[in-house]
């Protein structure tokens, strides 16, 4: 088996048999549903339970194409430049993610990590599909024991998948075994985007962050909840913060990792280039500095990503190539991942980081995932840090390592109806993946006025 | 793991020309024969990555918005993998003589070709990003050997096409600091190691940021440079591009044009890859290093393809023609090495005028304007940036690859624009 051809979009797969299933590609039988579900898919607003199961020959084949990596020559720039972090980065410092780092992880990869304990974790989480506007939406659904417990939909970012969000499922749900009382309990909904991990392939443009928002909506519907909160960082923030614009009913507040506070006439003095104006606080200013810097030099990326996603052939091909594209996300979180791979883990793990970029792999998802770029690009009237004039209740963490520290200041501008403002003493972009604790105090901490 | 090995093997065996001269170095000031000479071995891997890449889904959408598209970029991988050689490539470089030599600690490869008559013009050129001197090839006919292609003794060139630092053939640098400037410098010094006196400088893309800073930098021997990508776009539209806002008024239609293509351009996106090398060419690099089909669909991600089909509908533009190109970079294992140029660039514009100080360039400068190129400059614009403007022309064929796709035009603009520099001949 050398050529995996791309999965067949979930519709087509439903409309085959059993028995044909038997015989498709490796990447299309990544989906492993039973006959039973298969009928039960029949009707769209069913919810079905969900089995991950990748053939053997799909790893082998991942493991071949890891020894096979090809390499450039290393970068010319000091190691000490390439791990400087956004407090002191500045311009002309990186080219990237290092070569020592990427032979690390590859070698690593190659050799000693095992999927299958990935795969396992999973596995004994319960997996559901449903279709929503067309598209089969996966998710997993994890109910507390605690009566009263308050439903929660969590949702990831890029280069995240539901992977990053692994480590709260059980602090959330099952708080009294985790420093918490009963009254914390939350039931947890965690989907994975169009497009990401386990979830079906948009076909037709038009995903954009507005109809995520509005498809959790009817799935936290579907799912009989009548009275929910929502969270996220990342995409995750973006659309949960859509979700509060639209304010259905059932959406009593929500819980944001990555806020988007940044006032309107900071807005334009980013967008001219302007020097911090003189009248800003020390975090607004350091805020302000951040902010402009990742403009500036840290987007490279998110900016491929929204203007040519189809053009990155090289990230579905080579596993090196789409492991460095999903390192660098931002200055913080590299340096963090970096030190892991060298011995130093601090939150994530070898094995965290890995299990995340080989789900890419396995559902060769890389430029499906990247078309959210491209599709918020299309509607979007806002930046992604811009206050977007939310008014229910909300709940903020200000990471110390996130891309921007949201100064309380600009945070209470944002949110007249903040329930908590945390600022918890470590965390990057990550921070669910990273230090689930802190994560998970804070939940509990913007929540518990309205936990019944 | 045998490919692993061979991968590692590839890599130096297609330097070992460069490698034995480099032993009897430190200030070898020598010039090298070179002969490409790929290994069957790394040819064969090649085949085998091709035929094993594995595709993403189609684009969403029915244009080219989303970047290269899936039923575009399937019939050239697959006729790369099958139909298309590289030895023939090979023979067309190898029937041109080749040198390496050694400048600032990088091995330079070049072609050099002189003219069959006296008093030719010495002339260097300059490919681009993504191209190579592949591009530049089927000049050599028509500028050094003008009366076989409809010119006259007078106008012939000898003509030296190197290889930029971390491309093709040529060493790559292993410090920073190799950006136009350096690479201007490297360039006189090659000419002056080839005891030419008096010469001119040509390019387009990187080219011409490399021809405008030797015409600033002015070395001995340098009369004048022709440039087809002129940085001519002044401060105050720069500054109005930069920040997405509206046409200034009191602009002329020409200037409207330019200024609108500039625009356009830019929020189409048409520079992200640009903006991806500027900051994270590493990043990219693992990628387009290990996998043949993300190579080929980064490198005609350059909107400069953007009107290429590569079938065979038009010869100057057929699939064998980016096959070389492709293909060459592949092989010398440059996509990462050669993308580093715009992160020394820091990702900047090289058509802005400002970013090249075109107004502290007073050698003679000529510009041909092709009407497909990514934005027309305009002469008004053009007599601002360059005081010393000796040539401007506006063609009616050829696009930002000039040369590539009108060899013969692009060499009759060449011939009419250094025309007056004879005289000293």
């Amino acid at each position: 088996m050398s050529t995996a051809s791309p999965a067949p979009n979930r519709r087509e797969f439903l409309a085959t048999s059993a028995t044909a299933l038997l015989a498709t590609s490796a990447g299309a039988a990544a989906f492993n549903f039973t006959s039973s579900q298969t009928v039960a898919a029949a009707e769209a607003s069913s919810i079905r339970s969900f089995t991950i199961s990748f053939p053997q020959e799909e790893i082998d084949e991942l493991r071949r194409r890891i020894a096979a990596t090809r390499w450039p020559e290393r970068e010319l720039v000091s190691e000490g430049a390439s791990r400087r972090t956004s407090a002191t980065l500045a311009a002309g410092d990186t080219q990237g993610v290092q070569l020592a780092t990427m032979q690390k992880l590859i070698q690593y990869w190659g050799t000693e990590y095992d999927w299958n304990k990935c795969e396992a974790h999973l596995k004994s989480l319960p997996h559901f599909i449903t279709e929503i506007d067309g598209l089969d939406i996966h998710f997993i659904h994890v109910k507390s024991k605690h009566q009263g417990a308050l439903p929660i939909i969590i949702t990831h970012g890029w280069p995240g998948s539901v992977i990053e969000l692994l480590k709260v499922i059980d602090p959330l749900t099952n708080p009294t075994a985790h420093d918490g009382t009963a009254a914390d309990a939350f039931d947890v909904v965690i989907p994975s985007m169009p497009g990401y991990g386990f979830s079906a392939k948009p076909t037709q443009p038009g995903w954009d962050p507005i109809r995520i928002a509005k498809a959790w909506t009817v799935l936290m519907q579907r799912l009989g909840y009548d009275r929910f909160v929502a969270q996220g960082g990342d995409w995750g923030a973006l659309i949960t913060e859509q979700m509060a614009l639209m304010a259905p009913p059932e959406l009593i507040a929500i819980h944001t990792n990555m806020p988007a506070t940044i006032p309107p006439e900071i807005v334009k003095a980013l967008a001219a280039g302007s020097p911090p104006p003189a009248d800003l606080g020390p975090d607004e200013k350091r805020a302000y500095e951040q902010v402009a810097f990742f403009y500036k030099f840290g987007l490279g990326y998110a900016n491929e990503m929204a203007l040519r996603p189809q053009t990155l052939y090289g990230l579905v091909d080579s596993p090196a190539g789409l492991a460095s594209w999903i390192l660098d996300h931002d200055a913080d979180s590299y340096a963090l991942i970096a030190r892991s791979f060298d011995g130093e883990p601090e939150g994530l793990t070898r094995d965290d980081i890995l299990d995340n970029i080989t789900l890419y792999w396995l559902t060769n998802t890389a430029i499906s995932s990247a078309q959210l770029y491209w599709e918020h690009r299309q509607t979007a009237k806002a930046g992604f840090f811009d206050a977007k004039g939310v008014t229910i209740p909300v709940g903020v963490s200000a990471n110390p390592s996130e891309i921007y520290t949201a100064p309380k200041s600009w945070t209470e501008r944002a949110f007249p109806k903040l329930l908590h403002y945390g600022r918890p003493p470590k965390g990057c972009h990550f921070a669910a993946w990273e230090q689930p604790k802190y994560f998970t105090d804070e939940l509990r901490a913007s929540f518990k006025t309205l936990q019944t | 793991m045998k490919l692993h090995t061979l991968a590692a093997a590839l890599a130096f065996g297609f330097c070992v020309l460069s490698a034995l001269s480099q032993a009897n170095a430190a200030e070898d000031r020598s010039i090298r024969p070179f002969k490409a000479q790929v290994p069957q071995a790394a040819l064969e891997d090649l085949r085998r990555r091709i035929a094993e890449t594995r595709w993403p889904d189609r684009e969403t959408v029915n244009d080219r918005s989303q970047g290269i598209q899936l039923s575009k970029i399937k019939p050239l991988v697959e006729y790369w993998g099958t139909g298309y050689d590289w030895r023939k490539a090979e023979a067309k470089l190898n029937a041109l003589p080749q040198f390496m030599t050694t400048i600032d600690g990088v091995d330079i490869h070049f072609i050099h070709v002189r003219s069959r008559h006296p008093n030719a013009m010495p002339l260097i050129m300059t490919h681009g990003w993504p191209g190579s001197v592949f591009e530049l090839l089927k000049t050599v006919g028509p500028l050094t050997d003008p009366t076989a292609h409809g010119g006259r003794a007078e106008d012939a060139f000898d003509l030296v096409l190197p290889s930029m630092p971390g491309y093709g053939f040529s060493g790559k640098p292993t410090e920073t600091g190799w950006g136009p400037d350096r690479i201007a410098q490297t360039w006189a010094e090659l000419m002056k190691r080839l005891g030419y006196t008096r010469y001119v400088a040509q390019g387009g893309d990187w080219g011409s940021p490399v021809s405008s800073a030797m015409a600033r930098q002015a070395p001995a021997g340098l009369l004048g440079i022709h440039i087809n990508l002129p940085a001519v776009v002044p401060p105050e539209i720069a500054a109005v591009l930069a920040v997405g806002g509206p046409a200034p008024t009191g602009l002329t239609d020409k200037e409207r044009a330019a200024f609108d293509a500039l625009s356009a351009a830019a929020k189409m996106g048409n520079r992200s890859y640009a903006t991806m090398m500027g900051t994270r060419p590493q990043t990219i690099g693992y990628a387009i290093n290990d996998s043949p089909t993300g190579l080929a669909a980064w490198m005609l991600g350059h909107p400069g393809f953007s009107r290429w089909t590569y079938d065979n509908s038009d010869p100057e533009k057929s699939p064998d023609e980016v096959l070389d190109d492709i293909t060459q970079y592949w092989l010398s294992n440059s996509a990462t090495s050669a993308g580093r140029l715009y992160w020394e660039y820091g990702g900047r514009s090289v058509v802005f005028a400002a970013v090249e100080r075109t107004l502290e360039i007073a050698l003679p400068v000529a510009i041909t304007v092709f009407p497909e190129e990514t934005y027309l400059a305009p002469e008004t614009w053009a007599r601002r940036a360059y005081p010393n403007l000796i040539y401007f022309h506006e063609v009616d064929k050829g696009g930002h690859f000039a040369a590539w796709e009108q060899p013969e035009l692009f060499s009759a603009e060449l011939r009419a624009a250094f025309r007056p520099l004879r005289q000293d001949f």
